[in-house]
């Protein structure tokens, strides 16, 4: 009998201990007890993550989350990073592997609604487009019948793809590979005539393939990809924090205040600004973070134009106009809640 | 406890707490009563950690539009059908490599085996070369090399390799005619079934002849013959009833015909040569294993080689054979889930990548997933141990 007694002990404090499992913790303090936010990233798309020789990592993406992390922390170092695939990327939120997935992600109704996962926020407004050998002599989507296509696993891209070759009584033969390298391989080896994927990103794989200058990308653009960060759904705190790490980044670009200026910036009178870098007020507070978390974040990751330039803008590699990516009283769709 | 009311009164000898089976009895339900209740905890838990996380649960979604696209369907499917018929796709195609596979490997793998045996020096270094590099190189390399590596010495499908303008080779895979039949195609069938059943039927009197006067007769050339040659003329004399397509190029690409994808063929050629390279091992352990005596015993009545490596070791050496085989087997399916690397739309790809991701639903998929290879796991190995029993050792 003391043997079964054992087992039925055993198996209690096992369950309870799964029970206990079940009850979810604040990951504002998760991540203050850690030390620093983890960040899910894409693993290895040029201007949006990407680590660099020395391991760094760089990209809009990366930017984003380190924004957090200089709202958090006052430091944008403290930010840690996990490479995912697109197919891991919900499963690794949502087991609580990582704190802010900022993985060029697309806010969908379904992604909303049944993960358990929130999105807060888009920093870029992409649509899908097309890239194809210059060989090939295409130059519209609508010549694409019975076309061999390569996409990346996962994505809504393979969904847009389908609709719109159905929409238009166009056949097509999808290739679906696990990552954005062997996507690129594929198309590379010439196994596939086109290349599909959100525009951002086919300029990123464009300027990864041995002869840039042999592909061009399609002007028809399939669908709309507004891609953000996400946090999991049910802790209201955390999501604020990482939704106004990226509105503090977008209205301080409105207001003119950048990397270089952001200090002399401190003593404007502008209440607008004052209340951004948090001279006066308690938006700090309110969220749960330090006081200056606006004027930290800056100071160490810049303005969203500053990030955008840096990372995918026109004088990078991939070259990237702003198009509906710029300001929202300067031609584009980006706006922020103001803070106040 | 309930238990030990249920057991029977053995008189008053000994108390039902010291009978053996009233212990037994007890301490096995309680055993498993906690597993259940263990595993029940876990399910339970998950089920209510999800819902409280806002992640929809159950399996709603199989009847879902899954709107996607695959490449290879070995039934039909298009994107307006639902998750519950891509799994099917993906499982499919999952069984049609695996099948390939194991065809192939065994068959590579015996003649590799053998030949790493063999009298002369030259065919046994080849077949230990052979072996030591394969199965020393990790699998998703050679998909990669097989697949990429190959892929970019084809030419694209406008200057691709062709033969009689009938078979035509690119980098988009190898296109071939396909013939539909014509109703008198049936009388052809007919004769095929007539020829098979001759055939036994020639194998079965040459047999009894053997045993009766000790006289071979050559009963498989015969019966090849005739299987062969029966439907052949048939087919001529109802006037060829085939209608052939051919593959041509529109557009992008040939249509009409049939063709093996450049992403089955590779993943096919990896695991059949990786695996072979093990079964080879296997086979050559499996034949040392047979005593020399037997070769010698052989030899003295008279057999010539081939009868002996035939008749006398490849039987003796199966029993060492087959459960090592099975799992070779059972690796083999396993490692057809690499597939996802190369774009084949395998069960893990069409059905653990995309479905799973559309859909969010990681746990019932995962759960779908692990029950689908256990499962074709457990039919293997069972249908290997029915045949590991039939040619086990007969004691009398």
């Amino acid at each position: 009998m003391k043997k079964q007694l054992l087992l039925v002990a055993i198996a209690t404090t096992l369950g309870g201990t799964l029970m206990a499992g079940s009850l979810q913790a604040a990951t504002l303090d998760d991540v203050k007890s850690r030390g620093h936010v983890q960040c899910g990233v894409t693993s290895g798309l040029p201007g949006f993550s990407q680590p660099d020789e020395n391991g760094d990592w760089t990209g809009i993406d990366v930017d984003t989350c380190r924004a957090v992390a200089a709202a958090v922390f006052g430091s944008a170092d403290k930010a840690q990073f996990t490479p995912l695939t697109a197919k891991e990327r919900f499963t690794a939120l949502q087991s609580g592997e990582i704190d802010v997935l900022s993985r060029n992600t697309t806010w969908t109704l379904t992604r909303d609604a049944s993960l358990g996962l929130n999105f807060t926020g888009v920093n870029y407004y992409d649509g899908q487009g097309f890239l194809v050998s210059k060989s090939l002599g295409v130059n519209d989507a609508e010549q694409l019948d019975g076309a061999t296509i390569c996409i990346q696993a996962g994505t809504t891209t393979e969904l847009n793809l389908a609709d719109y070759f159905r929409t238009k009584g166009m056949t097509f033969n999808p290739l679906v590979f696990d990552t954005s390298e062997q996507t690129v391989s594929g198309f590379a080896a010439g196994r596939c005539d086109v290349l599909t994927s959100d525009r951002s990103q086919l300029a990123a794989l464009r300027s990864k393939l041995e002869d840039p200058s042999s592909a061009i990308t399609l002007p028809n653009i399939i669908s709309k990809e507004p891609l953000g960060p996400v946090v999991r759904q049910g802790d209201d705190q955390w999501f604020n924090i990482v939704k106004w790490a990226l509105f503090v980044q977008i209205n301080a670009e409105e207001l003119g205040v950048t990397q270089a200026n952001v200090a002399e910036m401190k003593s404007s009178t502008n209440p607008e600004i004052q209340r951004l870098l948090g001279t006066t007020g308690d938006m700090g507070e309110k969220l749960g973070v330090p006081a200056d978390f606006g004027f930290r974040i800056i100071q160490t990751v810049g303005n969203y134009g500053e990030m955008y330039d840096r990372n995918v803008g026109p004088d990078t590699p991939l070259g990237l106009d702003r198009g509906l990516n710029a300001l929202w009283n300067n031609g584009g769709i980006m706006y922020a809640p103001p803070v106040r | 406890m309930n238990e030990s009311n249920m057991t029977p009164s053995n008189g008053a000898r000994p108390k039902p707490w010291n009978n053996p089976k009233v212990r037994m009895f007890v301490f096995q339900t309680l055993a498993l009563a906690t597993v259940f209740w263990f595993g029940w905890t876990l399910f339970h838990n998950t089920l209510s950690n999800m819902e409280s996380r806002g992640i929809s649960t159950g399996f709603g979604f199989l009847d879902e539009t899954a709107g996607f696209g695959i490449i290879m369907t070995l039934i039909p499917y298009d994107s307006t059908m639902t998750y519950g018929r891509t799994f099917f796709v993906g499982l499919l195609n999952t069984l049609l490599v695996s099948a390939m596979g194991v065809v192939a490997a065994t068959i590579i793998g015996f003649v590799v085996g053998i030949a790493r045996l063999s009298s002369n020096w030259l065919i046994a270094k080849l077949a230990l070369i052979y072996i030591e590099t394969i199965r020393n190189i990790p699998l998703l390399l050679q998909i990669f090399f097989w697949y990429f590596a190959v892929l970019q010495t084809l030419p694209s499908p406008r200057q691709s390799l062709d033969v009689a303008d009938m078979f035509f080779l690119s980098n988009r895979g190898l296109y071939f005619p396909t013939a539909s039949a014509e109703p008198e195609f049936g009388w052809v069938m007919a004769a095929l079934i007539t020829g098979i059943a001759a055939a036994v039927f020639v194998h079965r009197w040459a047999k009894k002849r053997q045993l009766r006067t000790g006289q071979l007769f050559p009963a498989l050339r015969v019966g090849t013959l005739l299987v062969l040659a029966l439907p052949l003329l048939m087919f001529m004399l109802v006037g060829r009833p085939l209608v052939w397509e051919m593959p041509s190029l529109t557009g992008f690409n040939f249509t009409g015909g049939a063709s093996i994808l450049p992403e089955l063929a590779a993943l096919w050629i990896a695991l059949s040569l990786y695996t072979a390279s093990f079964i080879a091992e296997i086979v050559r352990s499996g034949i040392l294993a047979v005593d020399r005596g037997q070769t010698e015993a052989a030899s003295a009545l008279g057999l010539r080689s081939s009868f002996t490596l035939r008749l006398v070791i490849i039987p003796q050496a199966m029993r060492v054979i087959i459960p090592p085989l099975t799992s070779q087997y059972l690796n083999l399916v396993k490692n057809s889930s690499l597939a996802t690397a190369i774009a084949y739309p395998d069960l893990v790809s069409v059905f653990m990548g995309t479905t799973l991701n559309q859909t969010g639903q990681a746990v019932e998929v995962v759960a779908i997933t692990m029950a689908v290879y256990l499962t074709i796991s457990l039919i293997i190995s069972g249908l290997m141990n029915i045949y590991n029993r039939a040619v086990a050792l007969q004691e009398r």
